[in-house]
């Protein structure tokens, strides 16, 4: 057999243990080399050390010190945007494939169902946000079955127990990330991120509203198009699911809207209500959010790695 | 940031940003320039302009508004002379980008506001707005939702990144005067003594004044009142009505009582296309304990799925929904359809 190719995590939080999971369970050219985290009481840590997965709780700095970490070709950052652009700058030093789970953006907007051969030989790809991965798909289905797609707007609510501090600090950037994205992959020509936080107990599955604002498309195309989405995302996020029917609603000339930055608009709303249900490797399954993060990065780099084994083979 | 009347309580008029929702966020540029005037010539302290939902809150969700923030902040910050300009931003809907954007126009205090639980999700903003010289308030929104110790912790994490004043905000109406007397001393107790308190009340259980004074009772320095109580649900402390109670109790404003008064009447009354008050679809909200912003998106999604708006408001309480959630009032609406297409 031949042998698999080794991946690091750094951040040891909700979304790199979950990662961590994935890999072990689920990854076809990926194994564990390394988890790396900054708490030496973290539960992500821990649960490293008892997977035999080797373990650092001194950062970056203690990764790069790891006895494996020259086999490691691939590493995950699931720590802070601000954090990731410190470790993207020692990584590319040495070479590393790093895939950015932080909304740093430094590398090109990566969603696997929109694109993603697209950037696959870059050194850095990142991949936006939990909600830009869950929302972005829709806005790409509307965009493709209409002539234009004037505006994009995406409600992510998700329970508080699945937001680490990391993603708590990183609020701002999430809207702008995700912001960009809805423009830049999913093809609107404007996008407007929103995220809410809700605490209830038992915590809520996340959910996912897309607002879409259209023009010359007819509405069985673009309920066709989202469901043929729905069903390529589900291939790597099971859980995803649409919610209710897509509703539609002429927006006419007596009563156009007024869009920041754009003005005053008509043409075909279109509102999209998904739920993004957890696969529960980590956290319970009301935590979609990392599992549609986490599924999409493995995929990335999962498809990247079998392109090295199969060059190596040939 | 001193301020200059340190004896005296802080009205803060939410008039043209809470009183945004019975209008759909539809203020012309002309009203919002003769509300401003009359507040700062009935001398408040401080007038909020923004969506009513915060800046860039202009959206599908919370309803596109007639005007970008920015033009509404340059017509008030034109037209006061003394109050000042005041800002809402809701993390996870406004950027800094925004804020930046609206205080180079003349906005000079700013709201962070978040779930009452959720006050970690604050720090870039209060650090931000700080760091530009506003004003800077931590509003915890929903604070029925959460126990007086909880609200502390909340409290002194907002204080910890640098809120000079600290809300309790009774974003649902639905506090008693005993509950947000509680909170607020609570808090008053725990915070620095430099850092101020202040009261946000909405009128659906019709405790708009009575909140406000019991807060003041525990030790709020700031509170929230708009003309004719022109905000979301049954609306907000009517304005005039607070300056006339506090009057009566010996409690200093520099608030002129009929300017206000007829500011009320002439100008905003006027405006509301539904009428603000308590009423079924009101009351509900204060009953179930649900976000006050809500009352209209769920009318309208009642009207359009031809279902019930209290039978929507009330499953929406049940659901735990907190504020920004609007879009979940569609999928209540179009849950209903179905139960009663399963019935039929």
């Amino acid at each position: 057999m031949m042998a698999l190719v080794k991946c690091a995590i750094i951040g040891s939080g909700n979304i790199g243990s979950d990662l961590m999971i994935k890999i072990i369970r689920t990854a076809k050219n990926l194994e564990m080399g390394a988890m790396v985290g900054i708490d030496p009481d973290s539960d992500g840590l821990a649960r490293a050390a008892r997977l035999n997965v080797p373990v650092t709780h001194e950062g970056i700095d203690g990764f790069l010190k790891l006895p494996n970490y020259k086999d490691i070709k691939i590493v995950f950052d699931a720590t802070s945007a601000k954090a990731h652009i410190h470790n993207n700058a020692l990584l590319q030093k040495d070479g590393k494939k790093v895939i950015d789970l932080t909304p740093a953006a430094i590398g090109p907007f990566t969603i696997p169902v929109i694109n993603g051969d697209a950037n696959l030989d870059e050194p850095n790809v990142n991949m936006v946000t939990c909600g830009g991965q869950a929302t972005i798909p829709m806005i790409y289905a509307v965009r493709r079955a209409c002539k234009r797609l004037i505006y994009g707007e995406i409600v992510a609510s998700i329970s508080s127990k699945s937001a680490g501090p990391g993603t708590r600090a990183n609020i701002e950037e999430f809207i702008e990330t995700t912001s960009k994205a809805i423009e830049t992959v999913g093809g609107a020509e404007r996008g407007k991120a929103i995220i809410v936080l809700n605490p209830a107990e038992p915590p809520l599955i996340m959910r996912d509203t897309i607002f879409t604002l259209s023009q010359g498309g007819d509405k069985e195309a673009i309920e066709r198009s989202i469901h043929e989405i729905v069903a390529q995302v589900q291939k790597y996020v099971p859980g995803y699911r649409l919610k209710q029917n897509v509703q539609f609603e002429n927006i006419g000339g007596n009563a156009p809207i007024r869009i920041p930055g754009i003005g005053l608009c008509t043409g075909l709303k279109t509102t999209i209500m998904l739920e993004v249900e957890g696969a529960a490797h980590y956290l319970p399954a009301y935590a979609g959010n990392l599992d549609i993060m986490t599924s999409a990065a493995l995929a990335t780099a999962d498809l990247w790695a079998g392109k090295l084994l199969a060059k190596e083979a040939a | 940031m001193a301020r200059p009347n340190p004896d005296k309580l802080y009205i803060q008029d939410v008039t043209l940003r809470d009183g945004m929702h019975p209008v759909r966020h539809r203020y012309s540029l002309d009203q919002v320039r003769s509300i401003a005037k009359a507040l700062d010539e009935a001398y408040v302290d401080a007038i909020e302009i923004s969506h009513g939902d915060g800046i860039s809150g202009s959206t599908f969700n919370y309803g596109f508004g007639a005007h970008d923030d920015v033009e509404w902040v340059a017509v008030v910050a034109d037209v006061c002379k003394h109050a000042v300009v005041t800002v809402l931003l809701l993390p996870g809907i406004g950027t800094l980008h925004d804020l930046r954007q609206v205080h180079d126009v003349g906005a000079r205090s700013v709201r962070i506001a978040t779930h009452c639980t959720e006050a970690d999700v604050s720090r870039q903003q209060i650090e931000t707005a700080r760091k530009l010289g506003m004003d800077t308030v931590g509003f915890l929104m929903m604070a029925h939702m959460a126990s007086p110790e909880k609200l502390v912790e909340q409290a002194r994490l907002m204080e910890s990144y640098g809120a000079e004043c600290i809300y309790v905000t009774d974003s649902a109406g639905a506090l008693l005067p005993k509950d947000y007397m509680e909170r607020v001393k609570a808090v008053r107790d725990a915070l620095r003594p430099e850092t101020e308190i202040g009261v946000h009340a909405h009128h659906n259980l019709t405790m708009g004044v009575a909140n406000a004074v019991a807060g003041i009772e525990a030790g709020a320095v700031r509170v929230d009142a708009s003309l004719a109580g022109m905000g979301a649900g049954a609306g907000n402390t009517p304005l005039e009505a607070l300056v006339a109670v506090l009057d009566k109790m010996g409690m200093k404003t520099d608030c002129n009582l009929f300017k206000l008064m007829d500011a009320a009447d002439d100008l905003v009354r006027p405006l509301q296309d539904r009428p603000v008050r308590v009423d079924r679809e009101s009351l509900s909200l204060g009953y179930a304990g649900v976000y006050s912003s809500f009352l209209r998106h769920a009318e309208a999604a009642a009207k359009l799925y031809n279902a019930d708006t209290r039978d929507i408001l009330i499953e929406l309480g049940k659901r735990h929904m907190v504020g920004g959630q609007e879009d979940m009032i569609i999928d209540v609406a179009l849950n209903i359809l179905k139960q009663r297409g399963a019935a039929a």
